[in-house]
């Protein structure tokens, strides 16, 4: 089984968000595997515990990526590969993302690829589906349960809190949402073990693509962080006092019920 | 500004969702003085185009087939592509719903263009369409322009108007025969889960709870207050894994994503993941006792308090004032 794992730095969760210059500011930020990335790292090497082969992790990114990408590996990912389109590319879209991890696997032969099913950043749940039309692979997204048998998938596949049984058959997509699994941490030996594992740096020109092919479909004119809320009223005094105080807030001054 | 827009009207239980009506406010504005055409695909939808039209769609293309009954990621894009190929539109807005976020990359995908997901805005500016959208979980917003392909979004349900339903409009209805071949994934076994009452994503009044409720029980005052503002009932992550409610009622990154006029957080903390579900909505009440929690740094309203008091005391003040 040859199971390819897309991932994507983003920021930490936590982190508060800033501008300078019309963008955010990433200075001392942290950084983590998005969230739901991680998900499909674990169930990567979970199928690959069962049905053998290897986890391949790809990121798009710039070089800062590595860290992530060793986590991945010290977590279980068998090897790595980051492809870096910094240099060629500034303000690439998902379409920009999808184009380069699909033509990097177009001749790879995967036949599992798991990707987060959306990334806490950018927020936008294309690249998964995207990468797959590109590649003429079914997808299937938000996924809460994999099972694999020969060639045969099934998998569960949550939509707005129903669930779909889904079968498939190999290669296939998948995105993951959360409730697919627990993410291991990395544990000592793996981290150390990490080191050593294959991480492959690549460029463009490296799968052949130059700037005109991952060209952007859309752009971003503005980057605005919201209103800041005027401190909410917190209500004193008596709680019964308080609720009707409320009650009449909501009523005369927001006008909502 | 004239351009010709598509709108996929969403099927769920025989009836059309509110979202679909919002995409049709977002196409009337991206259209101008051109034409907006309704699209519906399913097994027997055919009854719902006049409900479209009356909501703004000059006429509406129908797919029928039998396999089209279940929404799969195959054949609704060979049914929307074979739509798209026949109108030659210059934009598509559809919902960011499960379906529009499966099947919106798809399309974009195959037809090369550039995809705005998650609008919460729609503006013309300079000749262009600007679309406004969260990123960072609701910590900051972007201005978006499609640059190369189609006008092509899906909108975050609640948050564009629609516009007002108009029973004496009247236009076309046709249909499209499209061949549903080769569909690759195959639904063995659907689980609804039956939220009763209002659909949460596009309810007015949302009264959550999360693990501060303790259990199922607990969630029973959430249900009286939701009932008597005519709302629906929420919940947060920590409440569905504590199995206090069912996973549908989740609101957040991973749940349902909400804006309702008004929604009343108990027993939730204000978890980022969270926020990133709810934070726009336009007026948050919270009611937790611990004074620092972080709900009340996006609240408007705090009450800092035992819910199990404040709730039931909320209930009888609501119901007197409705009466
Ligand atoms: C990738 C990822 C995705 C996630 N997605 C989501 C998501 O979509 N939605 C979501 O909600 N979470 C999500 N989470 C989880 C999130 O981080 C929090 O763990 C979760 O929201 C906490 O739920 P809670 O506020 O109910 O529980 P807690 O954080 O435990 O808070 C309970 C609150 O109840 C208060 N309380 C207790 N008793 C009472 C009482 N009697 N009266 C009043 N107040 C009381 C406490 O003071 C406390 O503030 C996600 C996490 C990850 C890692």
């Amino acid at each position: 089984m040859n199971t390819y794992v897309l991932l994507k730095r983003t920021f930490d969760t936590e982190e508060t968000i800033q501008l300078s210059n019309g963008k955010i500011n990433e200075e001392g930020a942290e950084f983590i595997i998005n969230p739901y990335d991680e998900y499909a790292v674990e169930e990567a090497i979970q199928v690959r515990d069962v049905q053998g082969g290897e986890v391949t992790v790809v990121s798009v990114g710039n070089e800062e990526a590595e860290k992530q990408l060793r986590t991945a590996l010290a977590m279980g990912a068998d090897q790595a590969v980051l492809i870096n389109s910094e240099e060629d590319i500034e303000n690439g879209d998902q379409y920009t993302t999808a184009k380069i991890i699909a033509e990097y696997l177009k001749d790879k032969a995967a036949d599992l690829i798991i990707a987060g099913n959306v990334a806490i950043d950018s927020g936008s749940g294309q690249v998964g589906p995207r990468v797959a039309e590109m590649l003429g692979i079914p997808a299937i997204t938000t996924i809460t349960n994999l099972e694999i048998d020969g060639s045969r998938v099934t998998v569960v596949r949550d939509i707005e809190g129903d669930s779909e049984t889904i079968e498939a058959s190999l290669p296939l997509l998948v995105t993951a949402q959360q409730g697919l699994n627990e993410p291991r941490y990395p544990s000592l030996p793996g981290i150390m073990k990490a080191k050593k594992k294959p991480l492959e740096e690549l460029e463009l020109d490296d799968i052949d693509l130059d700037e005109d092919d991952i060209e952007p479909k859309t752009k971003t004119i503005e980057v605005f962080l919201p209103p800041k809320k005027e401190a909410g009223k917190v209500l004193t005094g008596e709680m019964n006092e308080q609720v009707s105080e409320l009650v009449q807030l909501l009523r005369s001054e927001a006008k909502v019920i | 500004m004239s351009r010709k827009i598509l709108v996929l009207g969403e099927v769920r239980d025989g009836s059309l969702r509110n979202v679909s009506f919002e995409a049709m406010g977002a196409a009337k504005l991206a259209a101008g003085s051109g034409e907006v055409v309704g699209v519906l695909i399913g097994d027997a939808v055919q009854s719902l185009g006049n409900e479209l039209i009356h909501y703004g769609a000059d006429r509406v293309v129908t797919v029928e087939d039998k396999q089209l009954k279940h929404y799969t990621s195959d054949s609704f894009s060979q049914a929307l592509l074979a739509v798209i190929d026949q109108e030659n539109p210059a934009g598509i807005i559809l919902g960011h719903t499960a379906l529009g976020k499966d099947l919106a990359p798809r399309i974009a995908s195959k037809l090369s263009s550039g995809l705005i997901s998650d609008a919460t805005a729609v503006e013309e500016a300079g000749g262009h369409l600007v679309f406004t959208r969260p990123i960072y979980s609701g910590k900051a917003f972007e201005k978006k322009v499609i640059t190369d392909g189609l006008i092509f979004a899906t909108v975050r349900p609640n948050n564009i108007a629609a516009l007002e339903k108009d029973e004496s409009r009247t236009g076309e209805i046709s249909s499209l025969s499209v061949e549903i071949k080769d569909v690759r994934t195959i639904i063995k076994d659907v689980v609804r889960k039956a939220t009763e009452g209002v659909d949460l994503s596009e309810a007015k009044v949302i009264v959550a709870g999360g693990r501060g409720v303790k259990g199922k029980e607990g969630f029973e005052p959430l249900k009286e207050l939701a009932k008597v503002l005519g709302g629906a009932v929420g919940a947060s992550r920590g409440a569905c894994d504590a199995d206090y409610c069912d996973y549908s009622l989740q609101i957040g990154q991973t749940g349902k994503v909400v804006t309702p006029d008004l929604y009343i957080a108990c027993g939730i903390s204000g978890a980022i993941q969270h926020l990133a579900g709810m934070s726009n909505s336009k007026v948050i009440v919270a009611i937790n006792k611990d004074p620092e929690a972080s709900i009340f740094q996006v609240a408007d309203y705090g009450i800092v308090g035992d819910l199990f008091e404040v709730v039931p005391l909320l209930i009888e003040e609501f119901a007197a004032v409705k009466q």
